[in-house]
């Protein structure tokens, strides 16, 4: 059992700037959680809190019921997969899984049974007299994760681990990464500033900005119901459009006005929702996939609209279209069966039921 | 046809006159071992001249025919000097303390660029910047306040005044080579001995200290010259034979011995260089990364 | 030292059952700079020993008398500078160093780019060669040239012999004794100025020269608007560092001549030896190497300066 769990935990360096400001979170055993968020959001540093790399300023940090605030990493009874994987240049690989079980007195056998063990997990078997120098770039990453597992530890950290890898081998050791953890099964918290790498990973995601958390929560609830407009950016490729306009009453029908010509009506189903946000300036934050080619216009809620194209990238199984609409840029998603080229007008449709509306003072989606 | 040769012509001379790249690189290459060559005759000449006065009897010497040369080497100088007592004396001296004040700069230099590179305490930044003044503090501008100092503590005129000197030529710059390398260890290798459960001096030992072990090499040859090759310190400090260390040694008391022999006096030279000579033609690569990283890193 | 490590182990037995104490991580930290002071503390005992304390005991005896027994104040100075042979040693010494140090950076330079044009084995081996002078002691070689340059059958004369040039006495006559006494310290020097410009050549993109030859520059062209101003900061730490060392140097004036012919071949060096330890004065011998001070003091913070910007600059 080795939950972890934050309470109001703060680091701030020099009392002006403030990494992390008072973060809850909550990680059940066994659980995969990934931190995610753009460089500076406070996601590595928090990790490092818990790895005790960094000392807290303010707030508490248990790991497995324990307070472990004033616990020396060695003693958390963590690993740590480092981005740059931190291996010992000097040592085998064999020598560098060893290396931490060795510091604890563990009897030779046992140190040699578990390295194998980590050895097959990882297939790597057939490296362990080598030395990193050696070793191709998925190699590393495989052995500094053996050195996390054989450790068998409470909690698994990573930082960025798979940041140096080029995008092929990325892809392949996401997979690789959550074989283990269905394999051993340990608390992981994994911090990344690739939404792509945290949706495919996790079973819980921490979407966190300039010190705070924004959002918690599986990877599908955090695309399709985002908290914030940041959320809503962050998660998702292409990221969703945000158009800003105004919500307004046009006889009886609520409305969103982009312009004087241009006029949305809200899905009747929304009406209740957005009705207080009356009069307000809003954002209405729609994904690419929503705009699309003009597609059955019979569909309640869903409106055509001509688009002039500027640019379009064709991506094999779709073509990812750009255009604007009284300035502001979007990006929409249509068949590669339509021909479209640059410099072209579109008709397109754009679908209302999945559209979001963010309070442009807040930034909350309502 | 011939068309075809007034075209070709003009095209060949233009090829003469703009020389292509290769050419280019050719003279460049040719230029640059002609200077090599000059400057290597030059700086091997004085060398070469120890070596073949060494190769040479008295005689031959004092003829004053053909320095340069030797038709027929003569090994007694050598042998002579070898089986000298006093010259027996001199390089075991030199290899004992040496030896000592290696060691002694090797600690004490690991252990405080440790301290420096990754132990932040207070003041830690302004001493390592005091650490690199004193490297450039030279021992002609303390030789003599040491010598009242080294009289005070009745060490004058013995070898052992030596291993308290040396390190002060030597310790500064191998702390500065060590901080170099040991800053240059990434900082999540601590980091992950730290969660691995190393203590600090676990981390300098199992980690720093194989990691940065060229920087360590670099450090120990600079340490073996500085005090293979000092000079004015065992002139300043040491007078009798039985005391005497091999630069000293060689240039105040075998030429002021009973017979000015250069044949014999070049032979110790030879001799006396011959182990750093040696310790270079292995480790030049380490020593010169070593150095040039620790005056332009700093 | 002792005191630290224990302190450490017990820790880490510790962690076994962590304790949870508020403030542990902070005293952890408190704990590492007390060993860490532990750590430097011989260094700091040697330098606080043998190289501050001394260098303050040195203005304090240079203001005693011959005997050490009256406090004389600045008259060893005064004194000096009205001798005409510490004249000729000031004159000599900056003769000494700066014509030295001006020919150790300019054929090291040349000999640098030289030996960037060479490629990979070749220069491994030519490199070994041109750093033999450095790497033999100084005092063992300049014995070495003093048996080449000495009396009228010397080599270095024999080879004059042979093209008819008449023989000369070098180490008699002033100003052949003070370019000998020059000449052997670039022999000794150069190849260190030769291997941090190559170094830093080396660290240079060949794109540079590439797109520089794109642009149309001559050799020449490449070596001052590339070149120069890349190697400029090395070139300045060098030479105010062999400045430094050069002034201050004592072996190859002790063996060449030993101040011969009357003196006007002296640096302070030499002259502090002769009158500090050979002739017993040691108060005026301290005054004498005192002197080196200044020059250190001023070409130091240059040299502090520059090792900051490049630190900056991160080459």
């Amino acid at each position: 059992m080795a939950q972890v769990t934050l309470r109001k935990v703060s680091k701030s360096y020099d009392q002006h700037v403030q990494a992390v400001k008072a973060i809850d979170l909550d990680i059940a055993d066994e659980e995969f959680v990934v931190l995610v968020g753009p460089s500076g959001c406070g996601k590595t540093t928090t990790l490092r809190m818990i790895a005790g790399l960094e000392e807290i300023t303010d707030g508490e940090i248990s790991i497995a019921g324990e307070l472990v605030n004033d616990v020396p990493p060695r003693d958390r009874d963590i690993a740590m997969v480092f981005q740059n994987y931190a291996l010992y240049p000097h040592m085998t690989v064999f020598d560098n899984m060893a290396f931490g079980l060795k510091l604890r007195k563990f009897p030779r056998a046992e140190i040699k049974q578990r390295v194998d063990e980590a050895a097959r997990i990882l297939d790597i078997g057939t490296l362990l007299a080598r030395k990193p120098k050696a070793l191709s770039g998925g190699q590393r990453q495989r052995v500094a994760m053996g050195r996390a597992i054989v450790r068998h530890p409470k909690v698994f950290l990573f930082d960025e681990p798979l940041s140096n890898l080029d995008a092929k081998l990325r892809v392949q050791m996401r997979t690789e990464i959550k074989k283990v953890h269905q394999a051993v099964r340990t608390t992981t918290v994994y911090v990344t500033h690739d939404q792509v790498e945290a949706m495919t990973l996790a079973d819980r995601v921490v979407v966190m900005n300039h010190g705070v958390i924004e959002q918690v929560g599986p990877p599908q609830e955090l695309y399709h119901n985002p908290l914030t407009r940041f959320v809503a950016g962050f998660i998702g490729s292409p990221a969703m459009n945000f158009v800003p306009c105004r919500l307004e009453t046009v006889g009886n029908q609520l409305m969103l006005r982009l312009t004087d010509e241009i006029r949305l009506p809200v899905p009747s189903s929304r009406v209740d929702r957005y009705s207080p946000y009356k009069d307000h300036n809003v954002l209405v934050g729609i994904r690419p996939e929503h705009l699309t080619e003009l597609k059955d216009p019979a569909k309640p809620n869903v409106v055509r609209f001509d688009a002039h194209l500027d640019v379009t990238e064709p991506m094999g199984m779709e073509i990812m279209v750009h255009f604007r609409i009284n300035g502001t840029e979007l990006c929409g998603r249509i068949d590669p069966s339509v021909r479209a080229e640059a410099g072209e007008i579109l008709p397109m449709s754009a679908d209302l039921n999945h559209m979001h509306l963010i309070d442009a003072d807040t930034g909350r989606v309502v | 046809m011939s068309g075809a040769v007034a075209t070709a012509e003009p095209i060949g001379r233009r090829n003469w006159l703009k020389p292509s790249i290769a050419r280019e690189r050719r003279w460049a290459l040719w230029a640059s071992y002609i200077v090599l060559v000059f400057f290597a005759i030059g700086f091997l000449a004085p060398p070469y001249f120890e070596l073949v006065t060494a190769l040479k009897t008295s005689q031959q010497i004092g003829s004053g025919k053909d320095p340069w040369f030797t038709a027929h080497p003569y090994f007694g100088n050598f042998i002579g000097i070898i089986t000298n007592p006093d010259f027996q004396t001199f390089f075991l001296n030199t290899v004992k303390v040496t030896l000592i004040v290696v060691v002694l700069t090797l600690a004490m230099s690991i252990l405080a660029a440790y301290a420096l590179a990754r132990m932040r305490f207070f003041g830690s930044h302004a001493f390592a910047t005091g650490v690199f003044l004193t490297y450039l503090v030279p021992e002609s501008l303390l030789f003599i306040p040491l010598f009242k100092v080294l009289s005070f503590l009745h060490l004058i005129n013995s070898t052992w005044c030596l291993v308290l000197v040396w390190p002060t030529l030597s310790v500064p710059f191998c702390t500065w080579i060590m901080i170099g390398y040991f800053s240059s260890i990434p900082k999540e290798l601590d980091e992950a001995a730290m969660i691995d459960g190393a203590s600090h001096l676990q981390m300098l030992w199992k980690i720093f200290i194989p990691v940065a072990l060229p920087g360590i090499i670099a450090a120990t040859i600079f340490a073996f010259t500085v005090c293979w090759g000092d000079f004015l310190y065992p002139l300043a400090y040491l007078f009798t034979g039985k005391q005497m260390v091999l630069t000293a040694g060689i240039v105040s008391d075998l030429i002021h011995g009973d017979v000015l022999d250069w044949g014999h006096i070049m032979a110790a030279n030879v001799v006396a260089s011959a182990p750093p000579v040696i310790i270079y033609a292995f480790l030049m690569d380490y020593y010169i990364a070593g150095l040039t990283a620790g005056a332009t890193k700093g | 030292m002792a005191d630290g490590t224990t302190g450490i182990s017990a820790d880490a037995l510790h962690g076994f059952a962590p304790s949870v104490r508020r403030g542990g991580l902070r005293r952890f930290a408190q704990r590492r700079s007390t060993i860490a002071v532990l750590m430097c503390l011989p260094l700091i005992a040697l330098i606080a020993g043998l190289v501050v304390y001394p260098f303050f005991y040195s203005i304090y005896l240079s203001m005693l008398s011959r005997d050490a027994t009256r406090f004389i104040g600045l008259f060893n100075y005064r004194y000096l500078l009205r001798s005409d042979t510490f004249d000729l040693v000031i004159f000599q010494s900056c003769f000494f160093a700066i014509t030295a140090v001006f020919f150790k950076a300019l054929i090291g330079f040349i000999l640098a780019h030289v030996m960037h044009n060479i490629s990979g084995r070749d220069q491994r081996i030519w490199r070994g060669l041109l750093l033999i002078p450095w790497v033999i002691p100084p005092a063992l070689s300049t014995l070495g040239f003093w048996w080449m340059l000495s009396g009228n059958y010397s080599a270095v004369n024999w080879i004059l012999g042979q093209f008819g040039i008449p023989q000369v006495a070098w180490l008699s006559n002033t100003w052949t004794a003070r370019l000998w006494v020059a000449g052997v310290n670039v022999w000794y020097g150069t190849p260190f100025f030769m291997i941090m410009y190559l170094a830093t050549l080396k660290s240079v993109p060949d794109q540079l020269y590439e797109a520089a030859a794109i642009d149309g520059a001559t050799w020449l062209q490449k070596i001052r608007f590339i070149s120069l101003p890349m190697l400029r900061n090395i070139i300045s730490i060098t030479v105010l560092f062999s400045l430094i060392v050069t002034f201050a140097n004592f072996d190859i004036v002790q063996i060449l001549t030993t101040g011969a012919p009357a003196d006007t071949t002296h640096v302070f060096a030499t002259y502090a030896f002769q009158l500090g330890i050979q002739g017993g004065n040691i108060s005026l011998g301290a005054a004498v190497s005192l002197f080196i001070f200044p020059i250190l003091a001023v070409f130091s913070i240059f040299i502090l300066r520059g090792v900051g910007r490049r630190a900056r600059e991160g080459m």
